[in-house]
């Protein structure tokens, strides 16, 4: 008896947890398809019939190109993604396998600045940005991700793992040239996790708020995150909800499309994650 | 002998020169993206420099001043305000993760849907913060649905006005951050104590303990790197909170600037083009994260030994 309660109270709590999770996606995807009048009324959760209208006036509406924004979210964070992963694969195997000089004040920084806010630097990078003319530059965007500490960490766990330096030593012994053994023995172990950090970057950029508003003036250069934020001032949010609970649906439904599809490796890759952390 | 040990010297000096190419990218990024920036932003936070309209006041050198002139403005408020917002998202995260790590780690309690639970907890923290913020300012606004929902209930008759009341909106703000990060340490959690040895739990049990003493006494201990990793890496997002009350309030952090937070205002520095007292303001919020840092780095460091 006492664990039927239990699991009911278990059950109950994970329910209830499940709901809050969901409950304001749903209400906003309801209220998207409705109008003015239809949201005025008590309330309901039959949807209502604008849908199409709404999204209509939400893609035609110039004053926020919300497909612009998706455009350049999809550059940015792809970029970002492929830059990070790949100068910190390199960087990884750079500080596993070779004893340079500088090796250990690398490390060094790396570890500094693994969750260091980017924020702190935001000042001089925006001046930076001005001096080599980057400003309303998407590659101002995408370039910083080269240094992305944290996926270096992840990268250099993950070689020290599964990558004993013998096996290098062998294949040097062998005869194979150092760029031969890193594309023939190193990338190929290395690409489920070189998957996961891309899809955490290509997240994280996807996201990112604070940078962008500040580096892009260009209405058609925003990224997506930007745009929203705008919404926040437009004047169509008080006369046409319908169509701002649209745009926000449309910055939120694909993004929750696609993690369904992957969630599986993510929820996988933060696992991993945690167990590389814990050894 | 001497040849062979030339030889070696010489190959040791070719590995040399493959492990710079290697971190080459990086370190450019690093360099250009990171060093210099933040070497400026220091530089500049020891100058009287900023534009009024489209004039130039300075650079002149100021030593000290803009800092001691940053604490006496509002900024010991915000970083006050910035704490109470942390603390309110992540106490009630960490306790319901450690619950539900709890939970479904106990082998005599079957868990349905366990895996179907982890993708949902895991899906807020997947979306943007500012949709977060934008949906929430419609969905609790006077005339959205929630209040609609509740005067339809009849819990009240007239809308709440949430966004006008400090509690308000600092309760919307926490519980956004709550539902974001809620997935994540959760499932860190989990997968922590699925590695842990968990010998002495189990003969705890049979020694007569509940699984809430057993978890309490032998599990959590066995957490703490993995719990102060929590712990630490989310105060260091705390510090760069920023897009959730920002777009909630319109970058006003109202009412009264009770939701301002750290990062809020040094966005207002670098709009208003006072590089002096943002650079300074930078230093404050650099200091603060590299300690922080440092905690990281020991915890991740003790588990390398």
């Amino acid at each position: 008896m006492k664990r039927f309660i239990r699991s009911t109270v278990v059950h109950l709590v994970l329910l209830i947890l499940t709901i809050l999770c969901l409950v304001f996606f749903f209400l906003l995807l309801i209220n998207a398809t409705k109008d003015k009048t239809e949201l005025l009324g008590d309330f309901s959760l039959i949807p209502g019939t604008h849908a199409s209208h709404n999204l209509k006036s939400v893609l035609t509406y110039g004053d926020i190109p919300l497909l612009y924004g998706i455009l350049n979210s999809m550059i940015v964070a792809a970029g970002s993604a492929f830059a990070a992963v790949y100068s910190s694969v390199f960087a990884a195997y750079g500080l596993y396998m070779y004893h340079f000089k500088l090796r250990n004040i690398y490390f060094a920084v790396v570890m500094m600045f693994l969750v260091m806010p980017l924020q702190v630097c935001t000042l001089g990078f925006l001046r930076q940005m001005e001096k080599i003319g980057l400003e309303d530059h998407l590659m101002a965007l995408i370039l910083p991700s080269l240094a992305s500490p944290a996926v270096v960490f992840f990268l250099y766990s993950y070689l020290k793992s599964v990558l004993p330096k013998s096996y290098i030593e062998s294949a040097r012994i062998d005869g194979a040239g150092e760029i031969r053994i890193f594309n023939r023995i190193v990338l190929p172990l290395l690409r489920p996790a070189m998957a996961v950090q891309a899809i955490f970057s290509f997240v994280a950029s996807w996201n990112n708020y604070f940078i962008p508003s500040l580096v892009i003036d260009t209405r058609r250069k925003m990224t997506l995150p930007v745009l929203i934020a705008m919404m926040r001032n437009a004047d169509f949010i008080k006369k046409d909800m319908g169509k701002t609970y649209m745009m926000i649906c449309i910055s939120i439904f694909p993004v929750i499309l696609v993690y369904l599809l992957l969630s599986r490796q993510i929820i996988e890759g933060v696992m991993q994650g945690a167990s590389w952390n814990n050894k | 002998m001497t040849k062979k040990r030339k030889e070696k010297k010489k190959k040791q000096r070719y590995y040399r020169k493959w492990g710079y190419i290697f971190t080459l990218p990086f370190f450019i990024g690093f360099f250009v993206f990171f060093f210099v920036p933040l070497a400026s932003t220091v530089f500049y936070s020891f100058y009287e420099y900023y534009m009024v309209g489209l004039m130039e006041v300075g650079p002149n050198y100021v030593g000290f001043d803009n800092y001691i002139s940053l604490l006496q403005t509002e900024l010991p408020k915000y970083a006050l305000n910035t704490l109470i917002l942390w603390l309110g998202g992540f106490v009630p995260q960490i306790i319901i993760s450690l619950l539900l790590a709890s939970w479904f780690t106990d082998a005599r309690l079957v868990v349905h849907g366990a895996k179907f639970f982890r993708v949902i907890i895991y899906m807020p923290g997947m979306i943007m913060a500012s949709a977060w913020a934008m949906m929430f300012f419609t969905l609790f606004s006077n005339a959205g649905p929630i209040n609609s929902l509740l005067m339809t209930l009849g819990v009240v008759k007239k809308p709440v006005a949430f966004m006008s009341s400090v509690l308000g909106t600092r309760i919307l703000i926490c519980f956004m951050m709550f539902l974001i990060n809620l997935g994540n340490s959760t499932i860190l959690l989990i997968a922590t104590i699925m590695e842990l040895d968990l010998d002495m739990y189990e003969s705890a049990r049979i020694d007569g303990c509940s699984h809430g003493q057993a978890f309490r006494k032998v599990v959590v201990p066995l957490l703490s790197p993995v719990l102060s990793y929590i712990v630490i890496t989310s105060m260091v997002s705390g510090i760069q909170m920023f897009d959730l009350p920002q777009i909630l309030t319109d970058g006003q952090g109202s009412p009264n600037r009770t939701s301002m937070t750290l990062i809020m205002y040094l966005n207002r520095h670098l709009l208003g083009n006072n590089y002096g007292l943002a650079g300074a303001l930078s230093v404050y919020i650099f200091i603060v994260s590299a300690i922080l840092c440092f905690f990281i780095y020991r915890i991740l460091n003790k588990k390398e030994e």
